[in-house]
């Protein structure tokens, strides 16, 4: 039998029914009556973040560690709109979330009421989908496809916008197994003939390389785990995008570390050398192909992604695979096994030889010399010292991501969160407080820049309300790293409001929070300063002041091949032309 | 003339694939779109075009299922076959979009559009006017002594021709539907 409840509570159950354990929040006029009902139970945590951006980033952040869907609630008007950064966020780098909003009653929608904005028409373009639940009796269905929406194929943020009257009426409640959803229903297994084809090519491939990405943690653990066993009995070698890392582990003899703008010399000569390229839910990136016309000219290339329409988008391939990369990863290890686990040995020898030689570039080595701290320096001590832990780690955006992600190695998916497609400043300190309620004994780093982390600086609030020891380690170079790179490189050294004056003392602000702050300045303290950020049982802000004018290497610069990576300072003169400076 | 090879379609089966590799001519296609009538719908399909930078020619919605609320959105584009190929596979990730046809690929097809006309005039211009619409079998839908309005069906070259003719005879005001269109034969 079908039990009547108000909107509201149909809100807090249909979060139940889904599994939800933890919403992040804001409360506002029109979500009131939701937020009376989160008052009187005790199986939902409510997370009361300081700005709604927050509550979806560290939604978010709860997604990408657990893979599970995300949920925040925000109220009409500016709660809405400020939700929407997150909701590109999640949707460029498809993370699972549903955002509920609150609007106007109905009957005033349309009249520009207090706090009214059009938020299905302003979010359309930001998420997956999203509906206006106009009416209570359809109110549960909608809830529970919406978390079907986000969760299913390739997975993305929702929106269910709830006009105030919406909440307070009363209607029946429709549980989740009885909600419609059969009309979404992507197509998980890949089709057998195209991938014999790709067995084919492996079987005969001289120079391999697996290029994967997101969807292989997307997919779940399971995807992961068949990922590995493939690249174990096949021993191609494996590269990743900033997205995948994790999913084959960093210390895994394989591993040519991160492809793309800032990967690895190894990584991105392979994939312009290779002549089979498997790419393995990633979708071509332009972070990842530069020159799109001179990028692995010598490859054929298969494309395995959930998404018809990330196939064919920007590059050409040979061999498309649309299904879920567990489901394609499994019936594709079955058909090689079963034609007798065959690869051309010889020539891989020989591929692995040449990967090899590339490898004594060593691209990664840097000099810490001098009494001031190099950014790469700070990041393979915070490496050496955390790397045996239970670690999350989560980065803002900029010139510390890139360094995060060369320097750091992660062993598992959902260990390493951070903003790819959209590269959201801001991105990385709420997302760690949504990692630390997942994880509440992991231990939950934030590796930023000080620009960035300022941008979201207020979630200090959030952490020590709920007393999440999250700790914010900041790369404080006193520069917009990466904008000062490129005005360096492309703009005649013309740094244009690339600099923060008048930054504050972190150690005080981290006081005035009630949280504890760190200031290291001297490479010799630096460890004894980590060991006491990772000791402290609370938040901590980590201030690391760094080489002021790093820059980060290798880089391609934009408009350029794989092949014509700058390794370092030596290597910048003239060599980026006025054409590059157009792209981004 | 580049050899003809069967590209793997990622998203169909259809004969699109059986065209060369790169081909960088555009080529004017008629989808017709198969969506759920909620609210909204025709926003995502129109901000979806938009938000990505490809033509709309014409376009044309009704609901053409009243009991399970569907309705047929027929859109006129232009594109490289990449951007045709680029825009079905958008479409179909729309989650209220149940079928995405390319009428132009997918074997014959009929398109239609009808058209009104407010056409003014005296005398021999009056005359010619009502000539050319019996050629072109255009209906006199209002007359008064000194204008007509002409209902015109056809493919969209048709009624671009009557157009054209009625221009000089007095022509005031045109209203188009835009094109509808359906695949010949048994589904």
């Amino acid at each position: 039998m079908t039990r009547n409840m108000t909107g509201a509570k149909m809100v807090v159950q249909a979060l139940k029914d889904q599994g939800v354990d933890t919403v992040f929040g804001y409360p506002g006029g029109a979500v009131l009556p939701i937020y009376d009902e989160i008052f009187q139970q005790n199986d939902i945590r409510h997370i009361l973040v300081r700005h709604e951006q927050g509550a979806v980033h560290a939604a978010e952040g709860y997604a990408r560690s657990t893979g599970k869907v995300g949920v925040a609630l925000v109220t009409s008007g500016p709660g809405a709109t400020n939700a929407v950064t997150g909701l590109t966020d999640a949707l460029l780098d498809s993370i699972p979330i549903v955002v509920i909003s609150g609007q106007v009653p109905t009957f005033m929608i349309g009249s520009d009421a207090f706090q009214e904005a059009d938020t299905v028409g302003i979010t359309r373009p930001c998420t997956k989908h999203n509906w206006l639940a106009k009416d209570t009796a359809k109110l549960s269905e909608t809830l529970h496809q919406a978390f079907h929406v986000a969760r299913s194929g390739r997975p993305g943020p929702v929106l269910v916008d709830i006009p105030k009257d919406t909440q307070f009426a009363s209607a029946g409640y429709t549980e989740p197994r009885a909600a419609r959803v059969d009309h979404y229903q992507p197509q998980l297994k890949g089709d057998i003939t195209e991938i014999t084809e790709l067995v084919e090519l492996m079987e005969k491939a001289k120079r391999p390389v697996f290029y994967t990405g997101g969807g292989v943690i997307n997919s779940g653990t399971a995807a992961s785990q068949l990922l590995r066993e493939l690249v174990e009995s096949t021993d191609f070698p494996i590269t990743s995008t900033l997205m995948g890392l994790g999913a084959y582990p960093a210390s895994g003899k394989n591993w040519l570390g991160m492809l793309g703008m800032h990967g690895l010399y190894e990584a991105n000569m392979a994939m312009h050398d290779c002549d089979l390229m498997i790419n393995v839910g990633a979708r071509f990136d332009d972070r990842i192909t530069g020159l799109i016309s001179a990028f692995s000219p010598k490859s054929k290339k298969a494309h395995i992604d959930i998404d018809p329409s990330s196939i064919n988008k920007v590059i050409r391939v040979d061999v498309p695979i649309v299904g879920d990369v567990a489901h394609v990863l499994e019936d594709l290890l079955k058909v090689w096994k079963a034609r007798g686990r065959k690869t051309n040995k010889e020539a891989l020898q020989k591929w692995h030889a040449q990967i090899a030689e590339w490898k004594t570039v060593r691209c990664l080595d840097f000099t810490q010399e001098g009494p001031t701290i190099k950014p790469q320096y700070a990041l393979e001590r915070l490496e050496a010292l955390t790397k045996d832990k239970d670690r999350y780690i989560t980065t803002e955006v900029g010139q510390h991501q890139m360094w995060a992600a060369q320097y750091l190695g992660f062993e598992d998916p959902n260990r390493f969160m951070t903003s790819g497609g959209l590269g959201t400043m801001g991105y990385g300190f709420p997302a760690s407080i949504g990692v630390q309620m997942a994880h509440p004994d992991g231990l939950v780093i934030n590796v930023a820049g000080e620009a960035s982390w300022l941008m979201n600086m207020q979630e200090m609030g959030t952490a020590v309300q709920f007393r999440l020891p999250v700790k914010q380690f900041i790369l404080n170079n006193e520069r917009l790293g990466m904008v000062r790179q490129w005005q360096e490189l492309l703009h005649g050294e013309r740094y244009s409001h690339s600099w923060s004056e008048a930054l504050p003392d972190f150690v005080k602000l981290a006081e005035a929070f009630g949280a504890k702050g760190i200031l290291c300045s001297d490479p010799k303290d630096l460890d004894d300063a980590i060991m006491e950020m990772i000791n402290h049982d609370g938040p901590v802000i980590f201030d690391c002041l760094v080489e002021k004018h790093e820059n980060c290497f290798p880089m391609i610069p934009s408009g350029k091949p794989h092949n014509e990576m700058l390794l370092g300072e030596a290597s910048t003169q003239g060599a980026i032309e006025a054409g590059g400076a157009v792209l981004v | 003339m580049a050899a003809l090879k069967i590209k793997k379609g990622s998203t169909s089966h259809s004969a699109y694939n059986l065209r060369p590799d790169f081909s960088d001519v555009e080529e004017r296609h008629t989808l017709a779109v198969v969506v759920d009538n909620e609210p909204g719908v025709l926003a995502r399909v129109v901000g979806l075009f938009s938000g990505r930078g490809y033509n709309i020619e014409s376009l044309t919605v009704a609901e053409v299922d009243h009991t399970g609320h569907q309705s047929r959105i027929t859109i006129v584009t232009t594109g490289t076959p990449q951007v045709i190929e680029q825009i079905k596979a958008q479409l179909g990730r729309i989650v209220p979009v149940h079928d995405v046809h390319d009428l132009t690929v997918e074997g014959p097809s009929v398109e239609r559009e009808l058209g009104l006309f407010k056409v003014a005039g005296e005398g021999e211009k009056r005359v010619e006017a009502m000539r050319m619409a019996e050629i072109f079998r255009a209906n006199v839908v209002d007359t008064t002594l000194d204008s007509f309005v002409f209902e015109i069906t056809g493919a969209p070259e048709k009624i671009d021709a009557f157009a054209e003719l009625m221009r000089p005879l007095g022509l005031q005001e045109v209203a188009r539907t835009g094109v509808a269109a359906l695949s010949r034969g048994k589904l």
